[in-house]
Formats: C-alpha cells, structure tokens, sequence
C-alpha cells in the first residue's frame, strides 16, 4: 500500500539501456566497471534507439550481462522502440517470449508477446494516467518509468491507483524526446539510411544541434532525438518517496558513470541536497545544462540553477 | 479489369468545425472526422472543434446525407483529469457517431467497458505500425481500424494488411509529421505543450516573430526555430519543420525535414490495391475552402479509380494549396531508406 511509504524506503538505482552507438569494446569496458563499482541494482540492457545496431552489440552485451549478473546486478533485456523490419520485429519477439529474463517493452508490440508474463513499461511507451497504467498492469507490468514528460503529480496520481506497480523515475541524462523512421543524422551527411555508414558512432552523447542563434537545443542520436540539457532530478528524495517512486533511472553518458552512480547513492540515502547533487554533477561534465521543467509540469527545458539558495 | 475486384477507397476528410464538415459532405467526403472543443483531440487549437451539441447536430446532418462521423479522442487523458475524455467519450456516444479515434489506453478501455456498441478506430497517435501492436489493441478492446503511421511504403502496407485482422487507414494528403507520431516531445520540451500532453504541437501562444535586418526570426517560448527574408511566406512554424545547425556546423538548415507536403494521390490505386480501406486528408486546422477543394479533388480521384483510369489526371489541381508549395509521396515510395 502506497500508505505504508516510510522515510527511508529503498530508492533503487538503475542504469538505463545505452542509447548511443558506442564501439563494442568501448560497452563492454563500461559495463565491467558498472558491474564492479556501481552501487545500482538494476541494468538494462539492449539496443532501443536503431535495429541496424542490434547485430555490432549482440556479443559485447552478451558477455556484459553474464559480467553483471556475476557482480549482484540484475539484468532486464530492452527491445527496440520503434521494430519495423522483420528482422527487428523477430528479436523483439524473441526477447518478450524468453520467460527466464525480465524484459522492458519499448513499444505495443512487446507488450503484445509478452504479456501476461511479467514486464517492465518503459519511458517510451505513452502511459499518461491512472487507468492506462492500471491497464499495463493487468497484462503484466510490474514497473512502469515515467513518460519523461509527465510531472510529478502526474506520477503520484498512478501510483496512488496502481499501489503494487513499482514506478521509475528518469533522473539523470539527455531526455529521449522524440523517435523518427527517417535518420536525421545520415541526411546530415547525405547518406541513405540503409547505407549511412553508421556515422551516429561519432558523437557518444548525441550530435548537438543548436539554433540558429547558436543556443544548445537538441541532440539527434541516429533515429532518435533527445534534449541538449541533461535532466537531474531536483527534488529532496522524500518528495519522490512521496510520489510513489522506488527507482532512479540514470541515462548512460560519457561521463562518469559510476561517479554519477555513487552521488545518485549518497541522494537516495538522504545523505546529499538536490542542489549537492546537481553541483557535483556539473562539476562532472555533464552533456548539457542541467534541466528539470518536466518534474514540475513545465517546459522540459527549464533549467536548474545549482548555485541558487534553496 | 483489376478495379472492379477491389472495393473504393474510403473517402475521411477534416471537419475542423460545423461549417467545414457541411463543406466536406457536399463535396464528397464519405466521413468526416471532428474533434471536442479542448485538449482532449489533437488539433486543440483556438477557434476550432465542435461542442456536444453542435457535434450531435452535426452527426444527424451528416448521417441524412448518408456520411459517416468520426470524433477524435486522441490524445492522452492527463493524470489528474481523466474524468475530461470519460465524459468527451460518453458525450460522441451520444452524438451517435459511427467510430471514436483513440490512442491512449484509458480512452480506449473507457469505450470498451462502457460503450461496447462504438466501434474504435486505432488514432496514428498510437503509432502502430506491426503486425504484433496493432494485433494488441485489436485482440485487447475490439479495435475495428488502424490509422498507420506515416512512416510505411506501399510494399510495407501490402505485407502488413494480411498479417492483421483490422481495416487500415493511410493518410494520402496534408502536413507530415517527421516523428513517429504520438511518440515526440519536441514541443512540450520548448513550451511545455505537446500533442499528447494538450493536443497542440508548437502552440500558437508560444509562437513569437522578431524583425531584424530584413529578416524574420521565429521562435517557440524563445528558441529561434526559423529565419526567413521578410515577407517570404512559411508554413504554418512546426517545430521539426525549423531550421538549426548541427554537429556545430556553421550552416542552419532543415535538419529534420524539407518544409514539403504529402500528396499521394498518384498512390490511390496502389494503396487500394495494397488493402487500405480507408484514406485520410490532414488539415482540421485549414479551413472550409481548403477542404471543398481537396475533397473534391480526391472524391474526382477515387471515382476515376473505379472508372479503371488513372488518378494522376487530378493529382496538379491541389499543388499550389501545399504548406510551403512543395509536395511529396512521403514514405509511400521511401526513397530515403
């Protein structure tokens, strides 16, 4: 019962699945670290964003879920958001049928094989509301992330009607905004996207893209866009206790991850101010101006200002 | 002859209000569809839609003439007010329309549970565009039809309708998303509006102009999203449809997409052929000449298909109407793939 929700329930740490295309070594490096020295609970893993992709990965990831799971971590296979090809639609199929994995559906069509086992809903799946998630929940979501683009009235209003779904929280990273069919990145380039060269392996955090005037905006990551700020939650953690959230999805970037991962620790904790935290988050290097509109039902770029007195 | 074994198109044109659904049925839409007067359809935008009443007036109209109606409901209901779409879904239950077009899934087990007599038709919104998705909604609330995404080619649509047990309906004229529909926060991100938060992509009382040096800046709550000489004429300013400069090149350009129109009308034959049941024209928020014109068009076009001639006679009657004068077949040929 969501009464029951104490100060100092657990808040979990996940790592969310990678979104950018990143050299295979490059990910297994990642993960062994992950593995070794992230105090998360949870990684999901798996190619979302581009089903050209899937088949560079397959191996790196394959031996980084055996790595994880050897270090305590819990793995959870992502399938990709936007399956078209047969080819993808097989994969997805194939990693929502496998009962002996947790699965994190990107989109309907998982949901479809999946269900009624059990599965977590991901960030890109539109659950707006009490009655959608109530409906996800029924065909077997045990965990729902939040639309990035819901507030946190939004997230306590579910969590008040769907007491025994566990509720993510999309804490840290560039926000996935929108998926496309068309490849923003090779058009850039001139390039077809059957033949594109895979050109998005140049930019691990997504290529900027800015306005006219020159002000950071958006990052397009293949077939995906995403925010220029970097979200960070920016709430004490009692308000998100408050709101029904058990989990912290942190984004992978080309920062330091387990850095990321020991400060979003000592937060969850209660040991660390959301503005400690966003200080030394800055002080790491994040992808872009730290962001946090859409927790407070404003626009997704707002930003937050870390020196401000709270 | 080939014609004769297929049945005609389904002609569904936009009625953005009373007076532009009149103006579709008499120029020869066989449905039309409208939305509710707030954010609960996805053209929520000052000064159109229709209230209860007028949408229940407007049905029986429309019905004496022997047109279908369609209402939209599709957008996601927000958190804290569900009770908005249950009672915008109970009011078309009402108004006696033909179909509800939905994406969200509380819209969609609302109709179910409470009205199991109103056939749903699956919104774009609900970006389904496989075999398994679509099988989702049909097997899980009685899904009649499927609006398909405009991201599928004529071949794609070929080898999708046998795979699924629901009637399609392809968009064939008007604005293009560049994003998988209902999956694309770009607005909401700028203004903290988007289409599946209130149904409104770029709203207008976020949209600003500044004049300088002869140029003019269009910005959304201040991001500049676009330049242009003044005077030169621009769509209607839609975010994805901006200008921007990328991978920190110095040059701005349409990143994501040529500010082009969709115009399949040459694709009628195929896409009947492929198994669409239904084709679709954009543009509630156009106007009442806008939608004469090209229903007229397309109803010209259709029954040319059924004469066993060819559509393309009629396709040039509707180039100058395109936003930014400049049409495409979209993703029907995929030539970007």
């Amino acid at each position: 019962m969501r009464a029951s929700i104490k100060p100092g329930a657990p808040m979990d740490l996940a790592i969310g699945p990678l979104l950018f295309n990143w050299a295979a070594d490059r990910v297994e490096t990642f993960y062994a670290r992950i593995a070794d020295e992230a105090p998360v609970g949870t990684v999901y893993l798996g190619e979302v964003v581009c089903g050209k992709r899937q088949p560079l990965l397959q191996d790196a990831l394959a031996r980084s879920a055996e790595r994880l799971e050897a270090g305590g971590k819990t793995v959870i296979w992502s399938t990709l958001a936007l399956p078209a090809t047969p080819r993808e639609r097989r994969l997805a199929a194939e990693l929502a049928a496998d009962p002996d994995h947790l699965i994190e559906a990107g989109d309907m069509s998982a949901v479809w094989s999946r269900s009624p086992s059990p599965f977590v809903a991901g960030p890109l799946l539109n659950v707006y509301n009490a009655p959608a998630a109530e409906e996800l929940a029924r065909m077997g979501c045990v965990r729902l992330c939040a639309n990035v683009e819901l507030p946190l009235t939004s997230i306590r209003e579910i969590a008040q009607a769907c007491p025994d779904l566990e509720l993510e929280l999309f804490a840290f990273g560039r926000l996935p905004l929108a998926l496309s069919s068309r490849c923003a990145q090779a058009r850039m380039e001139g390039l077809h996207r059957d033949a594109c060269r895979y050109v998005c392996d140049r930019h691990p955090d997504g290529m900027n893209v800015a306005t006219i005037e020159g002000e950071g905006f958006l990052a397009v990551n293949g077939l995906q866009t995403l925010s220029h700020g970097c979200q960070l939650v920016d709430v004490p953690v009692e308000a998100l206790r408050a709101a029904g959230v058990s989990m912290l999805r942190l984004s992978p970037h080309s920062l330091d991850m387990v850095a990321v991962s020991h400060l979003f620790h000592d937060y969850a904790a209660g040991r660390t101010t959301p503005q400690d935290l966003a200080l030394a988050i800055e002080a790491l290097g994040p992808p872009g101006p730290l962001v946090s509109g859409y927790l407070h039902g404003a626009a997704g770029a707002r930003g937050i200002d870390a020196r401000a007195t709270p | 002859m080939t014609a004769a074994r297929i049945p005609a198109l389904e002609l569904v044109c936009p009625a953005g209000s009373p007076a532009m659904l009149k103006a579709a049925v008499e120029a020869g839409a066989d449905s039309v569809y409208c939305g509710f007067r707030d954010e609960t359809n996805a053209r929520n935008f000052p000064g159109l839609n229709f209230s209860p009443a007028e949408l229940r007036a407007a049905t029986d109209w429309a019905h004496e003439r022997g047109t279908r109606v369609l209402l939209a409901l599709n957008t996601f209901a927000r958190a804290d007010a569900p009770d908005l779409w249950r009672a915008s879904a109970d009011a078309a239950a009402v108004a006696g329309v033909d179909a509800v077009i939905a994406a969200d899934l509380a819209v969609l087990s609302h109709m179910r549970a409470n009205h199991p007599g109103v056939r749903l038709h699956l919104s774009v919104q609900a970006a389904a565009g496989t075999p398994e998705a679509i099988s989702f909604y049909a097997r899980e609330y009685g899904v009649k039809r499927v609006v398909l995404p405009r991201v599928l080619s004529v071949e794609e649509i070929r080898s999708l309708t046998p795979e699924i047990a629901v009637e399609t309906e392809a968009f064939v004229y008007g604005g293009l998303c560049v994003m998988a529909e209902g999956r694309c926060a770009l607005s909401s991100y700028a203004s903290g509006r988007s289409p599946n938060l209130s149904g409104v992509c770029s709203p207008p009382e976020a949209v600003s102009f500044t004049d300088d040096h002869g140029e003019r800046t269009t910005r959304l709550s201040g991001f500049a999203i676009d330049r242009l000489p003044a005077g030169e004429v621009g769509g209607y300013p839609t975010l994805c449809k901006g200008r921007f400069r990328g991978g920190g090149s110095g040059e701005a350009g349409y990143l994501f997409e040529d500010p082009v129109s969709l115009n399949a009308m040459s694709l009628l034959g195929g896409l009947a052929g492929a198994g669409v049941t239904a084709v679709k024209i954009e543009g509630r928020q156009r106007g009442r000449a806008y939608v004469a014109r090209v229903t007229k068009a397309f109803r010209a076009a259709i029954d040319a298909i059924g004469r066993g001639e060819s559509p393309e006679l009629y396709e040039s009657l509707l180039g100058d109407l395109a936003e930014g004068a400049r049409e495409t077949t979209g993703a029907y040929r995929k030539r970007w793939r």
